[in-house]
């Protein structure tokens, strides 16, 4: 890192004015984790940035090393994600991965998995319908790569095997609970049978798998609040754009959330 | 050395500091511009000082168009002469400025004050939307022009804004996005671009 000048790809995950016509960039690199860098002169008609660093665009950039922060002397967007800029629905879902991006790194660490994780979710965002099911497994893989995998084949407390049965989910407790253990505790949620077997199999399996699983309505309600729990558990925080992305969600916007129960294409995880 | 000297008298470093706070005005500038205060002819501090802070008390919202003014309803709003059936509505005040130095748009303004920013925490009802809806009913408005900012927040508060207003029956419209007067097709990004293709028009 002793370069002045460094190539990587990144996603632009933030992004606020600085002065009068330049942008302070927050990146997910490939190389280098997340960066914060000045985009100069970006707000103007005729930038040659402009469009290159917009939010949730994956560029190839350049960038040159300044004293406090770096400056973009050159980008060029590889994709950015056409389809859901042009949707209110899937853009509130945009939003809110790059703010778990953002909340969840530190700048400068590393991580070519995470980066895999996050470009492989905006690519499948794009050709979605709807971003539900993206945004769930996005959330559990997050937290898994992260070392906040939730246990899901035992009990987290008692260490017994799970039955065919309602369980318990308990972000405290770091996953599942079986019956004994998850009934007297105050802050565990029911977790379906169905439910459980859908995150079983999402934390081992690809989008091209995770795509197939068919949830209904009620499944769907439950994966997400479960899910959401967990992710506020970890931040201590609820995170600022969910509650647009509910907001459109409640005014009819997601369509979506096929009927039909869970088809499990690999068999019972 | 006396640990409270300081190199510069009081006020002068106060001026230098508050100057230093307006945007695009480095340490520097601000040094050079409190300095060249100081030589001036009294009367010119004071009337600089009477109109910075005359805008915080002269100034108000116009209840139509939420535009900043120094009359209620506003200059715009008031003019009969211009075009009651188009709304143009802009993300802040200073957006008006360019839109009618193009002299092509006579009709009227909305101000929203800003846009939505979920991840800002920045959501519609933090917005002017209401007001424009209400301004919508028992007027003769025939068109709304979404002028915010060509980029993620601008086009997602256009959109929604766009969804409430078409059950009205209202036309909507968006400013074109493409290409930049004087720009160089080698540099132009790809959304722009295929903006520009998909609103080609006939020569």
């Amino acid at each position: 890192m002793t370069a002045r000048v460094y190539q990587t790809e990144g996603i632009i995950i933030k992004r606020h004015k600085f002065g009068e016509a330049d942008r302070l960039l927050t990146l997910f690199t490939a190389d280098y984790g997340k960066v914060r860098a000045i985009a100069k002169g970006a707000m103007r008609p005729k930038s040659k940035l402009g469009g290159n660093v917009e939010l949730l665009t994956h560029s190839q950039l350049m960038l040159a090393r300044g004293r406090n922060l770096d400056i973009i002397t050159q980008a060029q967007a590889i994709d950015n994600f056409l389809p859901i800029r042009d949707s209110l629905e899937l853009m509130s879902c945009g939003f809110y991965l790059s703010e778990l991006v953002d909340t969840f790194t530190e700048e400068s660490v590393e991580d070519r998995e995470m980066f895999d994780l996050f470009l492989n979710t905006l690519r499948e965002l794009s050709s979605a319908m709807e971003g539900e099911r993206i945004l769930r497994y996005f959330e559990l893989r997050l937290l898994s790569h992260l070392g906040y995998r939730p246990q899901l084949q035992r009990c987290s407390n008692c260490g017994k095997q799970l039955q065919q049965e309602i369980n318990y989910f308990s972000p405290a407790q770091g996953g599942a609970l079986c019956r004994d253990c998850g009934y007297p505790d105050m802050g565990a949620k029911t977790l379906s049978v169905n439910a459980l077997k859908v995150l079983r199999l999402w934390l081992k399996c690809d989008f091209e798998t995770a795509r197939r699983v068919k949830l209904n309505n009620d499944l769907t309600r439950e994966i997400k609040n479960l899910m959401r729990e967990n992710v506020k558990y970890v931040l201590e925080k609820q995170l600022k754009s969910i509650e647009w992305m509910d907001k459109l969600a409640a005014e009819g916007g997601i369509n979506g959330n096929t009927a039909g129960n869970v088809t499990d294409q690999q068999g019972s995880p | 050395m006396n640990p409270d000297f300081l190199p510069t008298a009081k006020p002068i470093s106060r001026l230098i500091e508050e100057l230093n706070k307006l945007p695009g005005i480095g340490p520097k500038t601000a040094q050079r511009l409190a300095y060249h205060l100081l030589q001036a002819p009294p009367e010119r501090s004071r009337d600089l000082a009477d109109a910075i802070v005359s805008i915080k008390e002269n100034l108000k919202l116009c209840s139509i168009c939420l535009n900043i003014a120094d009359s209620d309803p506003c200059g715009f709003c008031a003019d009969e002469s211009r075009d009651r059936t188009k709304v143009c509505v802009v993300e802040e005040p200073i957006d008006i400025m360019p839109l009618e130095r193009t002299r092509k748009f006579r009709g009227l303004y909305h101000v929203l004050h800003g846009v939505i920013s979920p991840s800002d925490g920045i959501k519609p009802e933090d917005l002017h939307i209401r007001e424009l809806l209400d301004r919508l009913s028992g007027n003769p408005i025939t068109e709304v022009i979404l002028a915010t900012n060509p980029n993620v927040e601008g086009e997602a508060t256009s959109m929604y804004i766009q969804r409430l207003i078409s059950p009205l029956g209202i036309r909507v419209t968006r400013l074109a996005r493409g290409l930049p007067f004087g720009g160089d097709l080698e540099y132009a990004d790809d959304v722009t671009l295929s903006r520009a293709l998909e609103g080609r028009q006939e020569m």
